[in-house]
């Protein structure tokens, strides 16, 4: 059985960035597994612009952004494979894989980076009413077939969700001469980022339903008519308050979930609320030695973070196989109110250089408050923010100082309005 | 001239297709549809039940004691899973623990292995148990299968053997003459000397193209049910049933063959026999139903809801006979539960009770050619995947990451006998789209398959029925 130092799973955004990093920091035997025809993952199907601002203050598209890291890794020799899914990860890090040229594949790492990303939540997994017709995908999908594969879903279009790839595929659809009647999103706010619910919404006059949610999809073959409702706080259907839409397309843009089948075989600890695995400082799971990052980690706003991320987790790979991460006393990070989770989920203050940013989202909007960094119990630092909301991912920084003088946990909470 | 037409390609038109290729006579089969195992045989239950619910004296208490005994060796024959998983009918309060003991007497009486158990010696044996559980009748015997693989395999093996399966032929007049039926359908007319309606919803529209006074007809009765995620740790081993009423065996919590869930089924006779529609209301109420049973249902993961059309006879029990008006046309009706568990006991009724009366059986000389099994990537060992894969390396590309599935076993499947045509049918038959992605990863990839090895625009792959075009213009380019 090869053994190989380190084997990342997943050559999209998070496992591309993760491999460079890993290998500028000195680790050589590196193995990339994608189980795609080509490196990039989803970011090869988002042919519109918008990446990399952050990265390379420049916007690109996706593939564009895709090709700067492919170039490295092709640079640098990286050994890939491509067409290669991994069938089995156990927590002693033995992977299984298949591909076309070399068949059944056991091979040992002795680092692991978790880069499978993400996927979508099914129009099943919400138990949506009525038929169960053609015409109804995710929107990632019907994104594949349009920009990948060359092939329109459909010609009248309704969207459920206003996750971001929704959003992006309204814009598209209608481009492609589709006409898109609306998108009803359950929450009071929009899923999507402010931006793309400007230009791919707003300027294209397609209506936002908020509150709403379709509680009927008719059409036996191909769906033909669905119909819509305002929802109640507890997100039940009012009655009285239909509209219906005459459509042969519904795509569902309701949620990512991060894509953790082989973390669950590795006996992974995941936590409830990201659905991912729960790491430290380093981006090192519970298992030792398998690493996690990107959006098979939690779900992320913008590419960039993504790559950041990877980066991260290649870094740390890389000491972690020089033996350069200590063992210690950890600091709990601790969601507080109005804070859905945090990552890294807890820290070694020994590992950490200078500082560490911690990512995480909040659980509904706000306009105008403080978040409240506390140590202990006691009030570490307090930031303003003019507003938070769901969709956006914030992130904050913690000094070594500010860790070194921790006992326990930190925990973050949304304070008082500030106005 | 065919000896038996048999109108229905569900799992009784099937097995009872299957049944017929032993013998010495000319057998076709014409579906609607264009696939077989379609309609009701796609979406039931799941289950080989024991027996311990049917009226006494009735055909559908004597076809399921017999089924529940034949499935073992059918399964066997036509190299498909079945597991007998066993069942419990759990008491929540008084009143149904005096039920329930009365339908352990009534179970013993039949024949059917079964135990009380305390709450204490269920819970042992299913933790998942709710706590309002007090008492527990144990069926061992009970079972689960893929209805549909079962289907499927009956009929692959059944034309290996002879039988021709006409598929997108619905039935639109018989005529009647001295001594045959001319059929005709929507692709043309066939001809034979018996004509076998396992027509389910439409049985009783079908009898009524060959007799003025049908005795009989045939309502839907809806069933709605989820299907949850697989389990690391099993939810439940058996089949956990509530105490039976009127309205049936009521909302069941089942472990399948595939190691997911089901919850479900409601009952409601509906009129229109298409409508299979998935309808807030009643799969609130099946949610509400398995948590009197189960505890712990985490419905966070469910991946799909669907519906079943069960053919509900105005009599009660299956109607299974040569109509009394038409010599030689043989109904084959109302098969709703327990109508998978019986189908390879009625297909035998049909056979010894119904037509050999009237037909003289004579067996092949030829030995039968045996059904070739669906290839399982996943279940295989190293040494046979290496090897498969050495022929046909497209048994190393994966379709399918929920289910672990290879170009190669779709290949396999489009190209067998009875083969794949829709992506719905590759999906019954292999699984991709089954999993927790239902699709949105493994279906462009099944749309390209489909389409190169049926020499087919990707624009022309149907999802399932024949208006159910996918893709619907190239983009602009």
């Amino acid at each position: 059985m090869r053994t190989i130092e380190l084997v990342i799973i997943g050559g999209g955004s998070a496992g591309l960035a993760s491999a460079i990093s890993a290998y500028e920091h000195g680790i050589k035997d590196i193995l990339i597994l994608e189980r795609d025809k080509e490196l990039g993952g989803i970011l090869q199907q988002c042919i519109h612009n918008g990446f990399g601002l952050h990265t390379f203050k420049e916007e690109l598209s996706g593939p564009a952004y895709a090709e700067r890291y492919i170039d490295k890794i092709n640079e640098y020799k990286i050994e890939v494979k491509l067409n290669a899914m991994v069938t089995h990860l156990s927590k002693d890090r033995i992977i299984e894989y298949v591909t076309p040229d070399e068949g059944y594949v056991t091979l040992q790492a002795k680092a692991v980076i978790l880069a499978m990303g993400c996927r979508e939540r099914t129009r099943g997994a919400i138990a949506i009413p009525g038929y169960r017709p053609a015409g109804i995908w995710s929107a990632g999908t019907a994104q594949r077939y349009l920009n990948m594969e060359g092939y329109m879903v459909g010609k009248r279009i309704f969207i459920l969700g206003s996750g971001d790839i929704g959003l992006i595929m309204a814009r598209r659809m209608t481009l492609e001469g589709a006409k898109v009647l609306g998108v009803a999103e359950i929450m009071p706010y929009s899923n999507g980022l402010p931006r793309n619910i400007k230009q791919c919404l707003e300027d294209f006059d397609i209506p936002l339903y908020l509150s709403h949610t379709i509680t009927r999809i008719e059409g036996k073959d191909r769906v033909n008519q669905i119909t819509i409702q305002k929802v109640d706080e507890r997100f039940q259907a009012i009655a009285n308050t239909e509209l219906t839409f005459d459509v042969d397309t519904v795509l569902f843009s309701v949620g990512l979930i991060p894509e953790n089948a082989l973390s669950e075989e590795a006996d992974v600890t995941l936590h409830q609320k990201t659905k991912g695995p729960i790491v430290d400082e380093t981006y090192q799971t519970d298992v030792p030695g398998i690493f996690a990052c990107g959006n098979v980690l939690h779900v992320h706003d913008l590419v960039d973070w993504v790559s950041l991320e990877g980066q991260k987790a290649g870094i740390s790979a890389a000491r972690y196989l020089n033996h350069e991460v200590t063992s210690g006393k950890t600091i709990q990070m601790v969601a507080g109110e109005g804070l859905g989770y945090i990552v890294p989920h807890h820290i070694n203050p020994s590992n950490v250089e200078k500082s560490i940013e911690c990512m995480f989202r909040v659980t509904k909007t706000a306009k105008f408050v403080e978040l409240v960094v506390k140590r202990d119990g006691q009030v570490l630092k307090r930031i303003k923010k003019r507003h938070l909301a769901p969709a956006e991912m914030e992130r904050i920084v913690l000094t070594k100082d500010e860790l070194m003088g921790c006992n326990e946990s930190i925990r973050i909470e949304i304070g008082e309005v500030t106005l | 001239m065919y000896d038996f037409l048999i109108i229905g390609a569900g799992i009784t038109g099937s097995l009872i297709a299957r049944d017929l290729s032993h013998y010495q006579c000319r057998v076709a089969v014409l579906e609607k549809d264009n696939d077989v195992a379609n309609e009701a045989t796609s979406a039931n239950s799941a289950i080989i039940h024991s027996g311990h619910d049917p009226h006494d004296g009735s055909l559908k208490l004597r076809l399921n004691l017999r089924g529940n005994a034949m499935y073992e060796g059918l399964c066997k024959e036509l190299k498909v899973d079945f597991e007998r998983n066993g069942a419990f009918v759990v008491a929540v309060n008084q009143s149904e623990s005096s039920n329930l003991l009365e339908i352990y007497e009534k179970a013993k009486e039949r024949g059917i292995p079964c135990s009380l158990l305390s709450r204490e010696e269920a819970i042992a044996k299913e933790p998942n148990l709710s706590d309002d559980v007090i008492l527990a009748l144990d069926l061992p015997s009970s079972g689960i299968v893929s209805p549909w693989e079962v289907c499927i395999a009956a009929m692959e093996d059944a034309i290996n053997n002879g039988v021709e399966l006409y598929l997108g032929n619905k039935v639109l007049k018989i005529d009647k003459k001295d001594e045959s039926f001319v059929v005709h359908t929507t692709k043309g007319n066939y001809e034979s000397r018996f004509v076998i309606n396992c027509a389910g919803v439409y049985s009783d529209e079908i009898y009524a193209m060959v007799s003025d006074r049908p005795g009989f007809f045939v309502k839907a009765r809806k069933g709605e049910y989820y299907v949850l995620d697989k389990f690391d740790e099993p939810l439940v081993t058996r089949t956990i049933y509530p105490l039976p009423s009127e309205k049936g065996k009521g909302v069941l919590v089942v472990p399948t063959i595939h190691h997911n869930v089901l919850l479900g089924p409601n009952s409601q006779i509906i009129d229109d026999k298409e409508a299979n529609d998935n309808t807030a209301a009643a799969l609130e109420n099946v949610r509400k139903d398995a948590m009197k049973t189960v505890k712990n249902i985490p419905m966070n993961m469910v991946i799909r809801t669907y519906a079943g059309l069960r053919s509900s006879g105005s009599t009660g029990d299956f109607i299974i006979e040569e109509a009394k008006d038409v010599a030689r046309f043989v109904n084959v009706a109302a098969i709703e539960s327990p109508g998978l568990a019986s189908a390879p006991a009625i297909a035998e009724y049909v056979h010894e009770e119904i037509l050999a009366k009237k037909y003289v059986f004579v067996l092949k000389d030829e030995p039968r050619i045996e059904r070739r099994p669906w290839i399982i990537i996943n279940r295989m060992g190293n040494e046979e995947k290496q090897a498969l894969v050495k022929q046909d390396p497209r048994f190393a590309q994966m379709v399918c990451r929920c289910e672990y599935i290879s170009e190669g076993e779709i290949v396999d499947i489009i190209h067998r006998n009875c083969g794949a045509r829709t992506v719905k049918a590759v999906k019954r038959r292999v699984r991709p789209g089954a999993g927790r992605c239902q699709g949105g990863f493994c279906e462009p990839r099944v749309v390209a398959i489909l389409a190169r090895e049926l020499n087919l625009s990707p624009m022309d792959i149907l999802l399932d029925g024949d208006e159910s075009k996918l893709l619907i213009a190239r983009t602009k380019e």
